[in-house]
Formats: structure tokens, sequence, C-alpha cells
């Protein structure tokens, strides 16, 4: 059977490098259903062509993922194999250059001394992928994946507000931002892009478990490129380093985040970033779900207190700088340490409006002489309202 | 309890005082609790068979006297039934409040004794006597003491059992029900548990006790000679371990005194079976303004929501969802219950019941409250507290939301029908 029944040639041999391919087939299985709404949506479409390029693809309907490399086709054509046995046999192989190629209703993939066996998957019943939406511009891979790792630890997980589940991304012109909330808080970041049109503007909602995985995945040194036409998208497409993918949008509506995040605050804290860490994350030890840290920042130090009932309590005081006010004020700890992980500077900084306001936590920039606030990375969160 | 009930038969008689040496557990349990009660004020009735529950198509019997006990009846029975066993009984309406006034009398003679009383409904409770020695004398004689009291003080008679455990206590006094004393001695359990069928255990349900007939074991003897292990492959580890204890006489758990309550819940059997989504959703809230303003009542706030659907069929589920943080608000009750319903997929399914109820209490205004950016400094807490103190005032119903305000010319769509059984989801709801 050398042709599906759509005409398409179901033949296929190449020759490629183990660990390009373990690469490849690892960045399109990450879409695999575990358990897909059709059975061929389990399957892994292997595409040689006669340019010696090798894609692999995967599909779940919502979301795409494509890898490409270099390979040696000796038979060009498309295939469709189980998707997540092809990855977990990939990875074990030894690395030696790896024959795949079909023989009968089977396709072989052969290294060194170990070969298998796997029956394909009809191919011509597999869904056409989803073309991107035109280049809207590219950001480098360090940038974007460190904004979306600062972002999405905000992201709601509950699906009762399918909005509150996504990153919302904005872009005017060459300025982009990034932000999600779950009503609790918000983690937003504001970065430089290079738009292919300077007048480009867009407002989408990307789900933010597949954005977080693909900007991971993306290799840093790449280039991601963003593919939206800026209205009615309902798909977006983020690439780079040969790796792609689409995504399905969720619903544009989002709710006016950024006005919320400048206010006026009646006090200012500075305090070291990395041993502020190292003590919320000692006090939270003696934390029950839903029980708070409580800071209290007077001139000088700030200290921690937290407490589960009677049974366990810790204290923990370090310097801190203090204008304005002194604060008392109660977060829930991985609140505090979501935001904290997204400060990438020395000093971060923590702005209060009172017990029961908002506060904003932001990083101090290193370079004292810079022009800038902050890094671009401001996170809104709730307080805990302590019983008096 | 119905089953348990039916298993049932006269304990041994009271012959010279058991030794109640080690056996500091009592359990206290007011015989036919209600009819008691109702006899009281009905006392041309003793001796006729009385029943207590909603006569309505769909009540259930609530409580039944031991002359309609000897017919068959039952609670928990549909009343329709019992009356087809026993057309000449009585039946009574509930008075929930007249038996509160009652329980909390008895349960004041309780505490006269012990501060160690542990109240598992109205009218039971386990007391640990251990420390009373001295003042009141041995665990038989304080067993008598209180039975003496009881009768006394708000004329009715109870069962005690005297045991070295809980389970044992409680084994006991439904053993010498109505109007006994049993004590259980520790070298007396043996003698005491073997001959009893196994589903007399606590735990041991239908299933379970089908599970142990295909293993040949039909009496806790037979149940404690099998190896723990073996008990623990057949019926998992937990169950098996639990049994294999019980079947030994043992029971680790100690008498606690005042239980708080574990849940609020009120639930509502529908006159004619009801599959409108729109009639199901408005029943729920009423359901959730009912817990809500209950919660508030008690100072309760709860953490687990729960629904409960039972189909025409008489198919039960119950679907929970544990929020974030715990509440008493009727509105995010209301909301939880509803998403619970909607995704137990029965929407278009004929209900007869629902319920809903909230679990996982803990004290009101303690537990730190996370603050949400779209939630108002005065909102939904301000309001219904508000409503607390309007019906406080005016009586209930004095503010509902509009989906409850019904129209003069509005029929009762569903209209309600019996409640549950004694100690079960009534009025009063508490578990």
């Amino acid at each position: 059977m050398e042709y599906a029944t759509d005409g398409r040639k179901v033949k296929v041999e190449f020759r490629v490098d183990r660990q390009p391919l373990a690469e490849a087939v690892a960045w399109a299985a990450r879409t695999l259903p575990a358990r897909p709404a059709l059975p061929v949506l389990a399957g892994m479409l292997i595409e040689a062509t006669d340019d010696g390029g090798l894609t692999l693809a995967g599909f779940d309907y919502e979301v795409s993922a494509r890898a490409r490399t270099d390979a040696q086709v000796a038979d060009p054509g498309r295939v469709l194999v189980p998707g997540r046995l092809l990855a977990e046999i990939v990875r074990n192989l030894p690395p030696q250059p790896v024959d795949v190629f079909t023989k009968g209703s089977e396709v072989v993939v052969r290294c060194g001394p170990a070969e298998f066996g796997l029956l394909t998957l009809p191919v011509e019943d597999y869904p056409t992928l989803p073309e991107p939406p035109s280049r809207a511009g590219t950001v480098p891979g360090d940038v974007f994946a460190a904004a979306v790792a600062q972002v999405v630890p905000a992201a709601g997980r509950d699906d009762t507000l399918p909005m509150l589940t996504g990153v919302r991304i904005d872009i005017e012109g060459d300025t982009m931002w990034l932000a999600c909330t779950d009503r609790y808080r918000i983690a937003a970041r504001e970065l430089t892009w290079t738009p292919a049109d300077a007048s480009f503007t867009a407002g989408v909602v990307v789900p933010a478990r597949t954005l977080a995985d693909t900007a991971k995945a993306i290799r840093p040194d790449a280039d991601v490129a963003i593919d939206l036409t800026g209205t009615g998208d309902t798909l977006i497409g983020v690439s780079g380093g040969g790796r792609s993918m689409t995504s399905r949008l969720l619903d544009e509506q989002y709710i006016n985040y950024r006005s919320r995040l400048t206010g006026t605050w009646t006090s200012t804290a500075r305090v070291r970033t990395a041993p502020f860490v190292e003590a919320i994350k000692r006090a939270a030890l003696v934390t029950d779900r839903g029980t708070p840290i409580r800071l209290s920042f007077t001139a000088g130090e700030v200290r921690l207190r937290a407490a589960s009932g009677d049974s366990a309590r810790a204290d923990e005081s370090l310097a801190a700088d203090l204008t304005g006010e002194d604060i008392d004020i109660a977060f829930g700890p991985q609140y505090l340490l979501d935001g904290l992980a997204g400060v990438d500077t020395e000093y971060a900084r923590l702005e209060c409006a009172g017990p029961t306001k908002a506060a904003l936590l932001t990083a101090v920039p290193d370079d004292e002489d810079s022009p800038m606030d902050d890094t671009g990375f401001r996170y809104l969160v709730m307080p805990v309202r302590l019983t008096s | 309890m119905s089953r348990k009930q039916q298993l049932h038969r006269p304990g041994p008689q009271p012959g010279p005082p058991a030794d109640d040496t080690g056996c500091p557990i009592l359990h206290v349990d007011m015989d036919a609790f209600f009819v008691s009660v109702e006899l009281l004020d009905r006392p041309e009735l003793r001796g006729r068979p009385v029943i207590v529950g909603h006569d309505g198509p769909r009540g259930v019997v609530s409580a039944a006297s031991y002359e309609a006990r000897t017919f068959g009846v039952h609670s928990a029975m549909p009343i329709t039934r019992a009356r087809r066993l026993c057309p000449q009984a009585v039946i009574l309406p509930v008075r929930g409040e007249r038996y509160a006034r009652v329980s909390a009398g008895v349960f004041a003679i309780f505490r006269s004794i012990t501060p160690l009383v542990e109240g598992l409904s109205l009218d039971e409770a386990f007391l640990d006597v251990a420390g009373a020695g001295r003042r009141l004398g041995r665990p038989a004689e304080i067993a008598a003491l209180i039975r003496e009291q009881v009768r006394a003080q708000q004329g009715i008679t109870c069962s005690v059992g005297v045991a070295n455990t809980k389970f044992i206590a409680k084994m006991a006094s439904t053993r010498c029900k109505p109007d006994g004393l049993l004590v259980v001695p520790p070298d007396g359990v043996a003698g005491f548990l073997h001959p009893l069928p196994v589903a007399s255990l606590w735990g041991v349900g239908e299933r379970t006790e089908e599970a142990l007939a295909r293993l040949g074991l039909r009496t806790v003897g037979q149940l404690a000679q099998v190896p723990l292990s073996t008990l623990q492959r057949e019926l998992g580890g937990a169950l098996g371990a639990h049994l294999h204890a019980l079947a030994h006489g043992r029971d680790p758990r100690e008498v606690v005194p005042h239980t708080p309550d574990k849940s609020i819940g009120a639930e509502e059997t529908f006159g004619t079976d009801v599959d409108d989504p729109e009639v199901i959703r408005r029943e729920l809230l009423r359901l959730a303004e009912k817990v809500g303003a209950r919660l508030r009542a008690a100072g309760h706030e709860g953490r687990t929501v729960s629904v409960k659907l039972r189909m025409a069929s008489f198919k039960t589920i119950t679907r929970s969802r544990t929020l974030r943080e715990p509440t008493d608000l009727a509105r995010v009750i209301y909301v939880t219950a509803c998403e619970l319903y909607e995704g137990a997929g029965l929407e278009r399914v004929r209900l007869r019941l629902v319920g809903v109820r909230v679990e996982n209490l803990v004290p009101a205004g303690e537990a730190p409250r996370q603050l949400a950016f779209d939630e108002p400094e005065t909102g939904w807490r301000e309001a219904e507290r508000a409503i607390d103190r309007v019906t406080h005032r005016f009586g209930r119903g004095a503010v509902r939301p509009a989906a409850l305000v019904r129209r003069p010319d509005e029929g009762t769509p569903g209209g309600p029908a019996g409640r549950g059984g004694e100690g079960s989801d009534g009025e009063d709801g508490r578990r």
C-alpha cells in the first residue's frame, strides 16, 4: 500500500541523527492528547520531503505542534504512527543514526542493533493541520520565555472562568504586554519586540499552559516569531528554531488590568530579593492551607510571622528600607513567592496602600542610573484579611 | 438504623449484675424518642401503635412506637407502606422543637454526671464516667442513676449500655432496649459479641455483609477467627483492619465531649418528580438560603459544598466541591450547588429529591480571608447579614431572593413533602 485512498504516497524512507530526531519528536509529542477524541489524533504525522526536510507533527484540535529537522530522505512521503510510543522509543535509542522506513503496514525504526516496528495509523483520516496566520513580528527567545514564565503562575486554573486560564497578550507597535490574573493577583510584563509592521496592534488571550510549555521548549538563542493578523484572530502561531505551534485562542474578552497596576501608595518598602524569598519559604513551613504570612514593615526591617493555629509558629526579621507609613499586611505565601520569582534583580520593591488594599511588587533595576523604575514586570497582589 | 432494628433480639435478662470493673463507657439511648415525647402530651395513645412522620404521599416514618414496630413498621419507611402494615396506627406530625427541648433536658442530666458527653443526635450520647466514680459510684450505678433521673425529670425511658469501648456500649444498649440496662464486662466481650450476626457491627452494610457471607462469615465469632491479612486482602486494608479490631472487641475511639456539627444541610422531596432545570435551580437557591442562614445562626463557615440528587428511580448521587475558603454565604453555596448539579449531567432527568449541604465546618470569622480584586468592600456578606436581621425581626421569608417570590396565583410546583427519619436530614439537618 504505497498510496492512500486520497492518492497521497504513504511510503517513506529516511535517515536522521538520533539527537535532532529525539528533540523533534519530543516537541511534536507535547500536544498528543492522553485520551484522543479520535483514534488518529493519538498519531504523530511524519512527513519527509525531497529537499531533505523531515517534519513531525501532533494535533489535538486545540493546539498543533510541528518540528522540522534535516534528514537524508531516500523516499519522500507521509505516514502516521502511534505518537506517544514513538516518542518513548526514540528517547531510549542509542546515540547512532536512525533509519526509518515503511515495510508493508509497518513503520520500521532501526538504530544500531535495535529495531522496532510500529503499525501505521490511517494517515488519510488525519485532519489538516491549521495554517498559522501571517507573521506579526519577532522577539528574542530568552526574553519571551522569561516574560511568559513571569506571568503564568498568576493564571487561574479553574475552568469556570475560561478567560482567566489564559495569558492576555496586547501589542501596540513595538510594545508587547503579557498578563495573567486569577482575581487574586495580576502578573504583567511589558517588553519591546520587533513588529513586522510598526503600527501593528492586537489583543488576544492564549491558553496559559500551552504558551508556558511552548515558551519553555523553544531554544532560548532563537528568535521567536508570533503569527497574528491583529483583527478577528481565532488562532495564534508561535515559532522559532525549527519548532512551531498554533493554538486556538480563548475569547478575547479580558478585564482591563492595566489601569489597576498604577496607584497611589502610602508606603514603599525595599528588600533584598533572595533573603526575602528564603525567609518566606521558611515561615511558610508552619502555614496551613489558607493561612497567610504576616509582613510588618517598620523603619529598617521587615518582620515575617506565620502560624497554624496554636500548634506551630514562625517569626523572623530581616533588613528592609521603608519610606512612608509602617505596613502590617498579610499574604498567602505562595502568592508572594510567585511574584518574587519574577523579580530577577538584587532588590524587590513592595508598595502598599493599606492592609486590605492590593499591593504592588516590582523589581528595582540593578543599574542605579537606569531611567526605568522597574524591569517591566509588575505583580499586583491582594492581601489576606486577618481576623482581629 | 432500620436494618439494625430488625436484627434486634431481646437481650440477656437482667440477672445478677455483671462486673462493671473497667467499663467506664456508657451509651445512653432514648427509647422511641419522638414517640415517647408525643405520648407525654397524648397519654391516651399509650399502648397503641403510634407513628411520628409527615403524613403525605411521600412522607416517611421518623419514629415508631414499639407497638407499631411489632407490625414491621420502622423509621425511614414510607408512610404509605407503614399504613398498609398497620392501618390502625395513629400518625402524628413531627414537632422538632418539642423534641429539642426534651433533648436539652436529658443532656443537662448527662452533663451533671460528667463533662465527657459526646452527643450523637438528639436522643443518644456516649458518656465516659471513669472520673465520676468517687462522687457517684460504679458505672452500673451511674447508669441506673441516669435512667432514674431521665424518667423522673422528663417522663421518658432510656436504655443504657455499659462497656469498656464505645461500640460495645452502643451494641449493649441496643440489645437491652427498651427501658433496659446491660453491662458487658471486659472478659464477657467475646461471649457477648461472637454469637451476633456480622451485620450488627458498625460499618457492615449490605454490601460488606454480602462479601462476608461469600466467605462463609455470618457471625462475629466466625469473623474473629479470620486472620487480619486475609480480611484485608478480601475487603481492602482499612475495612479489613476495622472489622478485625471490632470482632476482637477493640475500638480505640475516645468519648469526645461536644462533637461540633460536622455539616449543615437541607433537602426537599418534591411532591411530584421534577425534570425542569429551572425549578431545580430555584429549589437549590431556596435550600442554599436556608443552609446559609443556619450556618450564620450557628456561627459556622464551611469549606465543602455538596448536593444530593435522587432520581425518580431512587438512585441517589452526591457531588461535592471544596472551596478555596470557607463560606457561610447562600450566594456562594447556591452558585457552587448549581455548578455541581449541572456537572452531574442530570439536567432533564426527573428528580425526586434535591439536597444541599455544607461540610468541613469551622467557626466563622476565624479563617483569614484572601481578598479578591472584584470583591467590593461591602457585598453579599453584608446583604445576607442584613437579611438575617430582618428575618430575626419580621420572621422567616420577610426578605427573600426575587426568584423565590411566588405570585399568589402560582401553584406550588413540588411543594414540601416528607422529611427524613429520626436523626437524619430533616428540618434540623445537622450531622
